[in-house]
């Protein structure tokens, strides 16, 4: 890995020097869970994966009965992956939460979803999904992921 | 029979799991994810989906046995189906859900039924081709051999 890619002062930056990036995965499917955590790992990432929406928040320390301020408990998280369709909470509204956080807007957030609908991709583009996937996934799209977050010149 | 043997069997049999249209390129995917520190990363993604296909199966068969049947509660869970079928590239179960979904659209039960007993039969067959090519692994890996890396043979 070449020097220039650690962190800018600008952004959290998703490679942190010399660290494996913290990936949290949501998905309220238990087989996809498991392939994007073995993707995600292949990659050299660390992975939390979450089933859903309400459990994501907890993990990023923004759940119903936390304080909205960073918990020195709750590992930093250096990317989100979510799935778009899930019951309850969709990937859209975790989304949105997420980017209505002041600490954690800041966090690159991935929508993944089976349906290619344009005005679903829009939406979440325009409420600042860093990408949009489509599933499955597979090792290129990760590598692709990557490169894209780190500013890769390939 | 030798490893030998046996590998150019593998070979052989999933060459024609794929050209049969029972798997596609997403299964070679998982393939290629397993590696020495998840060697049996296949068969757990696999046994994961079959736990998962037979719930949301008895689920369906109960949905669509309702007096007055929620088409939007059938397609859930079609849609389900269909996600993980795609993730583990068990393409002939995924086509039949992507007819199955569009009787939902039109609200046609016995369309639906008739999907559904497609579906089952679906993976039921895709079920028992797996558990065939999982034995010849642990035969290849018993006799100690490895299984074949099909990315290598050029397929």
């Amino acid at each position: 890995m070449e020097a220039g890619f650690a962190a800018s002062s600008s952004s959290k930056g998703f490679m942190d020097t010399g660290e494996q990036p913290h990936v949290l995965a949501v998905d309220d499917s238990l087989v996809d869970r498991k392939l994007i955590e073995k993707l995600l790992k292949n990659s050299s990432c660390k992975v939390t994966t979450a089933e859903n929406g309400p459990r994501a928040l907890e993990v990023l320390g923004l759940g119903d009965h936390q304080r909205n301020t960073l918990d020195a408990n709750v590992s930093k998280v250096n990317m989100i992956i979510t799935d778009y369709c899930m019951p309850g909470m969709s990937g859209y509204e975790l989304l949105k939460k997420i980017k209505e956080s002041s600490i954690l807007r800041e966090v690159p957030v991935v929508i993944m979803s089976s349906e290619n609908v344009p005005t679903r991709i829009n939406k979440c583009l325009e409420e600042g999904a860093q990408m949009f996937m489509l599933k499955p996934l597979n090792q290129s799209d990760i590598k692709r992921l990557r490169c894209q977050l780190m500013n890769c010149r390939s | 029979m030798d490893v030998g043997q046996m590998r150019r069997q593998w070979v052989e049999y999933t060459k024609s799991l794929f050209m049969e249209g029972f798997l596609d390129s997403q299964f070679e995917q998982l393939q290629q994810l397993q590696d020495e520190s998840n060697p049996d990363f296949v068969v757990e993604v696999v046994s994961l989906f079959f736990e998962d296909s037979e719930r949301l199966l008895n689920d369906l068969t109960r949905a669509l046995d309702q007096p007055s049947v929620d088409f939007k509660l059938v397609d859930s869970y079609v849609h389900q189906l269909k996600g993980s079928s795609s993730s583990i590239g068990a393409s002939r179960v995924k086509n039949a859900c992507i007819a199955f979904r569009n009787f939902c659209e039109e609200q046609n039960v016995e369309g639906c039924r008739r999907c559904l007993q497609q579906v089952k039969q679906e993976n039921l067959l895709v079920k028992n081709k797996l558990e065939t090519l999982f034995r010849m692994e642990q035969q290849i890996v018993a006799a100690g051999g490895s299984i074949p890396n099909m990315e290598q043979i050029g397929f």
